[in-house]
C-alpha cells in the first residue's frame, strides 16, 4: 500500500468516526493496524496478538492461513476489545472495503465499551496475555516444553468451564480479606489469633471436626461450583505451583473473552447495522457505493439452512427500532410507548443484553416467519429433517442453544467424594446428550489435572448415568 | 486514532506453533504407526509418495453436546415447511454444516498427509537385519572410479577451478594483495581418482503365499502389507533385493507378482510343496554361499495333517540354507482366540524345528498386529521364538 493511499485512508478514519459519533456511537479510541495475510492470520487464530504458545494455536493458524492461501475464505477485519482498542486491516483490501471495516470495527468498539456485559473486563489485557506468555515460557525453559504443553492440553479442555460471573466471586473475596484486615487492625496486632479460635468453635458447634486438615478442606458448603477451573485450580490435589499459575492465566484470559461468547449475536448485528448506515452517510461516488452494497450484502445474507449471527442480529435491531418507532395501538396502550423511541430503545438494548436475553426479549414471531426460521434434528440417524416450525419453540430452541454460550453446563458437585477426595462433576442435562466419545477423553484431561479418580454424572438414553476414570480405565454406571 | 503499518516481518509465532502442531502431528503418528503401517492408502499407494492417513490422537477434546441427538435452528428460503428434509446424515443444511459445531463434529479424525519414507524411516528406525553375513558382501563386485585427492600436477581435464581460484587467492595474499587473477602454474589443483572395487550385497526374500480356499481377501491384504514393509526394508540394507513369489495350495507354482497378491483361492494345503519349490530354486538361482536368503511364508495354518511331518522336514532345511525363514499364520478378522486344531502349523513349528533360532514364527489377528510382527521378523536377535 502507498503512502497516498495510507493518507487517504486517516482522513477516511477521521471522517468515520466524525459520522459514528454524530450517530451516537461512543467507541474508545481505535487504532488502525495495516497488516499482512500472515499476521492477520495470526491474530485471528490466536484471538489476542501475544499469547502464550501452544499447538492448537498452531493447528488454527495453518487451517486459517491454508484456506486463505487457497482462496476459500478471507478475515477482512479482527478488532481487539482494548482501550485504546485496535483494528487490523488485511493490507490487500480495496479502499472501499477498508472503509467499511473501518466502520465495523467503530461498531464493535461501541459495543465492547457500552455493553454490560464488558463492564468488568480487563481493557488491557494485550499486556496481560503478554505477561502471561512470559511466565508460560519460563515455565516451559524451567520444566520442559511437553509438560507445559501437555498441562495446557488438560487446561484448554475445560476452558469454557469458568463463571461468567467470576468478578463477583473475586469481589467478594477481596471485601471480605478487607474485612479481616480492618478487624485486625481495630483490635490489636494479635487478634487473628481470637479470630482462629471463633472459627474453630463455629466448626465444633457446627458438628465438624476441629482438626486443622478438616479446615484446610474443601469448603462444601460453596458447592455445587460452576467455576471448575477455579475450583481445580484452588482444590487440586495434586498441582504444583506453577500449574495453578498457568491455569489462572487460562482462567483469566477466558474471564476476558466470555463475555464475547456471551454476545456473538449482538455484537456482529450491531457493528454491521453501524457499518452500513455509516457507509450510508458518507459522500460515496457510485462505483464505491456498489462495491460496498456488494461487500454488506454478502455480510449480511441469509446462508440457507444456517443462521447467520451478522444477518439475525441485524434484523433484530431493524425490528426494534420500527417496532419502537411506529408503535401500534396496542404497544401504546400497553406498554405506553409515544413513537420514535427507535434509536435510544437500539442503545439501551445494545447495553444491556446478551445475546439469551436478545433472542428471548427481542425475536418476534414475525420476524421469526420472516426470516423463515426452524428447527431441525436427525431423524433415524439419517436424514436431517425440519421439525418444528411455531415461532416460541424455534425461539426457545435458540435461545437453548445459546445458554452457556453452546457449552454443555457443568458444576463441581464434590471434591472428596467417597471420603477420598475424588472430584464428581454433575452435566446439568437439558434434553441434549453430551458426546460420549470426547466426554471420556475429556475426563481423562480432567484426571490429569486432579490427579485422583474423577466422575461425571450425565445423562445418557434418558437414563442417569455416571461416567468414572480413575487414571486407568473407564466405567460407567 | 490513528493508521499504522509497521514491519511484521519478524512476526513468527503463528509459524512456530505450526510447527509445535506439526511436531504432534508426528508424534500422533508414531504412536499410531500399528495401523498406519496396514492403511491401505499405503500399501495400496502405487507409487505416490505422501498419502493421507487418519490420525485419532490429535483432537481436541472437551466437554460438548452430541451433534447428532441434539436439535438445531436453521433458516430457510421462506416456504420451509415441517417435515422437509434438509440434509442427509454427514452433511446437514446440505451445505458445510450448521454453524461451527455441525463442521467440528464431522470430523472425528484429523487426516494427516504422511510421506511413506518417513513413515518407513519410523519403523525401520526399531528394525535390525538378523545374520547379515559376509559372504555375501563378495558375490558381486563392481568398478567405480572415486575421486579422492588432490594433487599438484595432474591432466587439464580434471582441473579443479575452486580450488584452483583458492590457492591463487592465498598466494597473491601472501604477496601483499588479496585478489584473483595472475595464475601461476604453482596454483593448480588437480582432481585424481582412485579405482575402488564396490561390494554389492545381495538379498533374496522368498515370499510363499498360500492359496487354499480358506485363505480369503483379508488374510492376503494381511500379507501384502507384511510384504510391502519387508521389501522396502531390505533395500534399505542390501543393495539389490530379489523376490520370487511362490504361491501355493496343495501344489506350488512360482508366480508373478500380480499373481501373487490376486490369485483366486481353491483347494487344500500342502506347506512342503511350497518349502520343496522354494529348496529348488535357491539351489539353482541363489546360492547361500552368495545370497542373504529370507523365505517367508504366510498361512492359516491348516495344513494337510499327513503333510506336517514333511514340512517340517523341509523346513529345517531352508533354515539351514537362509539368514532367516519367517512364517506368518493369520488367523480370521479380528478374532483372538483361535481354535488351535492339530493342523495350526505354528505350534507344530515352535514343537519341532531343529534349528529355531533363525526362525521366527508370528501370529496375526488383526491389522494392527502386522507392525509388532514386523518388528518380531526383524526385531533384534536373541529374541525368542514365540511359542
Amino acid at each position: 500500500m502507498e503512502d497516498r493511499e495510507i493518507k487517504e485512508l486517516e482522513t477516511a478514519v477521521e471522517q468515520i468516526w466524525d459520522v459514528a459519533r454524530d450517530f451516537g456511537l461512543d467507541p474508545y479510541p481505535t487504532n488502525f493496524e495495516i497488516v499482512p495475510a500472515t499476521v492477520m492470520y495470526e491474530v485471528g487464530s490466536y484471538a489476542l496478538p501475544g499469547r502464550y504458545s501452544h499447538w492448537t494455536f498452531g493447528k488454527a493458524y495453518h487451517r486459517m492461513k491454508t484456506m486463505y492461501d487457497f482462496g476459500l475464505s478471507k478475515i477482512y477485519e479482527v478488532v481487539i476489545n482494548t482501550n485504546p482498542s485496535y483494528g487490523f486491516l488485511l493490507e490487500t483490501n480495496s479502499p472501499i472495503q477498508n472503509k467499511m471495516v473501518i466502520a465495523h470495527v467503530l461498531g464493535h468498539v461501541d459495543f465492547f465499551k457500552n455493553n454490560s456485559y464488558f463492564s468488568k473486563t480487563n481493557r488491557r489485557m494485550v499486556e496481560s496475555v503478554s505477561t502471561h506468555a512470559q511466565r508460560m515460557m519460563e515455565y516451559e525453559f524451567k520444566y520442559g516444553r511437553k509438560t507445559v504443553e501437555r498441562f495446557l492440553d488438560s487446561v484448554l479442555a475445560i476452558e469454557e468451564h469458568i463463571d461468567p460471573y467470576f468478578f463477583i466471586k473475586r469481589e467478594v473475596s477481596i471485601s471480605e480479606e478487607k474485612r479481616r484486615e480492618e478487624h485486625r487492625h481495630k483490635d490489636g496486632r494479635y487478634d487473628d489469633l481470637w479470630l482462629l479460635d471463633e472459627r474453630r468453635a463455629a466448626k465444633v458447634q457446627a458438628g465438624g471436626d476441629d482438626s486443622d486438615k478438616e479446615s484446610e478442606k474443601t469448603p462444601q458448603e460453596q458447592l455445587p461450583e460452576k467455576d471448575l477451573l477455579f475450583y481445580i485450580m484452588k482444590n487440586s490435589p495434586s498441582l504444583a505451583p506453577w500449574q495453578r499459575d498457568a491455569i489462572a492465566m487460562v482462567h483469566e484470559e477466558m474471564e476476558y473473552f466470555v463475555p464475547q461468547m456471551q454476545t456473538k449475536i449482538m455484537n456482529e448485528g450491531w457493528a454491521s447495522i453501524w457499518h452500513a448506515r455509516i457507509m450510508r452517510a458518507l459522500d460515496l461516488s457510485t462505483s464505491d457505493h456498489i462495491e460496498f452494497a456488494n461487500l454488506h450484502s454478502g455480510v449480511v445474507s441469509p446462508q440457507k439452512g444456517q443462521l447467520n449471527p451478522y444477518y439475525l442480529g441485524y434484523k433484530i435491531y431493524e425490528d426494534i427500532e420500527r417496532r419502537w418507532n411506529e408503535p401500534t395501538a396496542e404497544d401504546r396502550k400497553k406498554f405506553g410507548r409515544r413513537g420514535s423511541e427507535g434509536r435510544d430503545k437500539i442503545f439501551e438494548v445494545r447495553e444491556l443484553e446478551n445475546d439469551v436475553s436478545f433472542l428471548r426479549n427481542y425475536l418476534t414471531e414475525e420476524l421469526c416467519e420472516e426470516l423463515d426460521l426452524f428447527v431441525f434434528e436427525l431423524i433415524e440417524e439419517e436424514e436431517w429433517t425440519i421439525t418444528e416450525k411455531r415461532w416460541e419453540k424455534v425461539r426457545d430452541q435458540l435461545v437453548s442453544n445459546m445458554t452457556n454460550f453452546g457449552f454443555p453446563y457443568l458444576q463441581v458437585k464434590d471434591g472428596d467424594y467417597n471420603g477420598n477426595r475424588e472430584l464428581y462433576l454433575k452435566h446439568r442435562y437439558e434434553g441434549t446428550e453430551l458426546d460420549m466419545r470426547y466426554a471420556r477423553k475429556a475426563l481423562e484431561h480432567v484426571h490429569a489435572l486432579w490427579g485422583r479418580p474423577v466422575h461425571l454424572e450425565t445423562v445418557i438414553d434418558d437414563e442417569s448415568s455416571v461416567l468414572h476414570f480413575n487414571g486407568n480405565e473407564h466405567a460407567e454406571d | 486514532m490513528s493508521i499504522q503499518r509497521n514491519d511484521w516481518s519478524l512476526q513468527r509465532k503463528g509459524i512456530i506453533d505450526q510447527e509445535r502442531h506439526k511436531d504432534r502431528v508426528k508424534e500422533a503418528i508414531r504412536k499410531n504407526l500399528g495401523s498406519i503401517v496396514s492403511n491401505e492408502a499405503i500399501i495400496l499407494s502405487d507409487g505416490k509418495r505422501t498419502v493421507k492417513v487418519p490420525i485419532k490422537a490429535l483432537d481436541e477434546y472437551k466437554f460438548r453436546y452430541n451433534y447428532q441427538k441434539a436439535k438445531h435452528v436453521g433458516q430457510g428460503d421462506g416456504k420451509t415447511r415441517v417435515g422437509d428434509v434438509i440434509g442427509r446424515e454427514g452433511r446437514p443444511g446440505g451445505g458445510s454444516g450448521s454453524g461451527q459445531a455441525g463442521q467440528d463434529a464431522g470430523a472425528d479424525y484429523y487426516e494427516a498427509e504422511v510421506n511413506i519414507d518417513e513413515i518407513a524411516a519410523l519403523i525401520f528406525e526399531d528394525l535390525q537385519l538378523p545374520y547379515l553375513e559376509e559372504k555375501a558382501k563378495k558375490a558381486v563386485q563392481s568398478r567405480k572410479t572415486q575421486f579422492n585427492e588432490i594433487r599438484r600436477t595432474g591432466v587439464i581435464a580434471n582441473l579443479d577451478k575452486r580450488r584452483m581460484i583458492l590457492e591463487n587467492i592465498r598466494r597473491n595474499a601472501r604477496e601483499g594483495r588479496a585478489r584473483f587473477g595472475n595464475i601461476k602454474k604453482e596454483d593448480l589443483r588437480f582432481k585424481t581418482w582412485e579405482e575402488v572395487m564396490r561390494y554389492e550385497s545381495n538379498a533374496v526374500v522368498i515370499a510363499m503365499i498360500d492359496v487354499s480356499g480358506s485363505m480369503g481377501e483379508f488374510k492376503k491384504y494381511i500379507a501384502r502389507s507384511f510384504y510391502f514393509w519387508m521389501v522396502r526394508f531390505l533395500r534399505t540394507k542390501y543393495d539389490n533385493v530379489d523376490i520370487v513369489f511362490i504361491s501355493h495350495h496343495t501344489e506350488a507354482k512360482e508366480v508373478t507378482e500380480e499373481q501373487f497378491f490376486t490369485q483366486g483361492e481353491s483347494g487344500g494345503t500342502v506347506v512342503s510343496s511350497a518349502y520343496q519349490l522354494a529348496l529348488d530354486i535357491i539351489k539353482h538361482r541363489f546360492r547361500p554361499s552368495d545370497w542373504n536368503i529370507y523365505p517367508f511364508h504366510f498361512s492359516d495354518g491348516d495344513n494337510y495333517y499327513s503333510d506336517n511331518e514333511e514340512a517340517v522336514k523341509l523346513a529345517d532345511e531352508l533354515i539351514a540354507t537362509c539368514n532367516l525363514f519367517g512364517y506368518g499364520e493369520i488367523g480370521e478378522e479380528g478374532s483372538s482366540s483361535y481354535r488351535r486344531s492339530s493342523g495350526a502349523l505354528l505350534s507344530i513349528f515352535s514343537d519341532r524345528l531343529q534349528n529355531k533360532d533363525r526362525f521366527v514364527g508370528v501370529r496375526i489377528d488383526d491389522k494392527e498386529d502386522v507392525y509388532p510382527a514386523l518388528k518380531q521378523f526383524f526385531g533384534r536377535r536373541g529374541v525368542e521364538t514365540p511359542a
